[in-house]
């Protein structure tokens, strides 16, 4: 059975990956919704930023975060100079970390959508007068609903199963950071097979749960 | 142009030829404890050079190699962290009966990044002040089970237990030290000495009598019997030259 530090872990995990994704959906929808309409020659530059977690290490992210975030970084710096003092070990450093690790399984599903959308119905909305806030609310985000659904789910996921970027700066502090991954880490390491398997065991089944409804019920997954 | 081109062709077959003449050169896979990697490097770099043997070093956690070599790592040797892990090993028909042997034994240094931070009696830990203090998972790492039993003697845990941020091994407790992140932390003193000093930084290098000895031993695996190199490799590291590396590098032998 998982113990109580289990426990802690998996409501750490649990409570970063909401607050990520919902932050995440915040952030993630401007950029999205500018990618998808802007014919600015900046848009591949963003595009690609936006992509580079998928093909960076983490353990590299992690890492120029920590410098970052450190007492000599730029972010160290500034959040220092608004008086937050230091991230890396705290929470709040794990959802920043995490909020550029996920990044692109969020903005990613939510620019498809917008694109899928095309000029027509912001113009039809235009024609009935509606102001461009009323068209995004109306037209737009119900017609992007799949779209957000994926990024919901991929981004929370996605947060879920965060390992190198925590371990880097994370500091593996009982409910503070030591969240699911490294828990089960610090147990295959200690040769704790039985405990690192039984936590193994959840990651795997919450992971598969998690894909299968997205592709059960989301409706892009379904030819019409 | 033409004449470059054979040269450049011939170039390689010659580097084989040469390499497939020294009769005997063997290569030895070691899996080496992340704290040795610095005098590991130069004691392979002077092992390849003395006996014409190649030396594959890979660094990491004890406990992640013991892992590894229980399902079918190709390591011939294992330079552990501790002295466990090899005797285990050892027993449960992994590692080559009667190989064992202590190639090093550690020692802890209460370390900052910043001059003048740490006196050299640790009287910091007293005076508090900082935020954060590293050091490694004591649970993975004897480095992190002798600084706990460092702080425990000095009736600091209550203190200091909440400032803890843990490194899963040495190395990344460097990291956390070094980057600045943690004001000081407890790590090893091969990672911040060379030369009989300590290369940046300030610290307190913890009187041995602190904490149980960190003795990190050396086993031969199963896989690395009858492997010339690696025998060659174990004989080397107990020489004169490889313990003077060692003691450099600020461990006891």
């Amino acid at each position: 059975m998982p113990s109580d530090s289990d426990l802690g872990a998996i409501w750490l995990t649990l409570r970063l990956a909401t607050v990520t994704t919902l932050l995440l959906l915040l952030i993630g929808t401007p950029i999205a919704w500018w990618l998808a309409r802007t014919r600015s020659w900046a848009k591949g530059v963003v595009g690609a930023l936006v992509a580079l977690p998928i093909v960076l290490p983490p353990s590299v992210i992690g890492f120029y975060l920590l410098l970052a975030m450190g007492p000599n970084g730029p972010i160290g710096h500034f959040t220092q100079a608004l008086g937050l003092g230091m991230l890396p070990f705290t929470f709040w450093g794990l959802v920043v970390g995490s909020i550029f690790y996920s990044m692109p399984f969020v903005v990613q599903p939510i620019q498809n959508a917008f694109e899928a959308i095309g000029e027509r119905p912001l113009e039809v909305a235009a024609t009935l007068r509606a102001s461009p806030f009323d068209t995004f609310l109306s037209v737009v985000l119900p017609l992007a609903k799949p779209g957000f659904l994926t990024a919901t789910v991929l981004g929370f996921a996605h947060t879920v199963g965060e390992f190198g970027v925590v371990l880097m700066i994370g500091g593996n502090i009982p409910d503070t950071t030591r969240v699911v991954s490294v828990q089960i880490y610090d147990h295959v390491e200690a040769l704790e097979y039985t405990e690192a398997h039984w936590l193994a065991a959840i990651m795997v089944a919450f992971s598969f749960a998690v894909l299968l409804l997205l592709y059960l019920f989301n409706p892009t997954g379904r030819r019409k | 142009m033409k004449c470059k081109l054979i040269h450049l062709f011939a170039l390689p077959i010659l580097l084989a030829s040469v390499t497939a003449g020294s009769a005997n050169a063997d290569e030895v896979q070691v899996a080496v404890a992340a704290n040795f990697t610095a005098p590991m490097k130069l004691i392979a770099a002077d092992f390849e050079k003395a006996s014409g043997h190649k030396a594959a070093l890979s660094f990491g956690a004890t406990g992640k190699f013991y892992a590894q070599i229980r399902n079918g790592a190709p390591f011939d040797i294992l330079l552990a962290a501790d002295d466990e892990t090899p005797a285990k090993l050892e027993k449960e028909g992994f590692g080559v009966s009667g190989s064992r042997f202590t190639y090093a034994i550690g020692k802890l240094v209460l370390w900052s990044a910043r001059p003048g931070y740490v006196d050299d009696q640790g009287g910091v830990l007293k005076k508090g002040g900082f935020t954060h203090i590293a050091l490694a998972n004591p649970k993975l790492a004897p480095y992190g089970a002798a600084a706990v039993e460092v702080m425990t003697k000095l009736g600091l845990m209550g203190v200091l237990e909440p400032k803890f941020v843990q490194g899963e091994n040495i190395a990344q407790t460097y990291q956390f030290v070094s980057t600045g992140n943690a004001e000081l932390g407890f790590v090893a003193l091969s990672q911040v000495y060379e030369d009989d000093k300590l290369r940046s930084g300030s610290g307190w290098i913890v009187p041995s009598a602190m904490h149980a000895p960190i003795r990190q031993d050396a086993v031969l695996l199963t896989k690395g019997k009858g492997n010339t190199a690696a025998a060659a490799l174990l004989q080397y590291l107990r020489s004169d030259k490889a313990k003077a590396v060692i003691r450099a590098y600020g461990y006891d032998l």
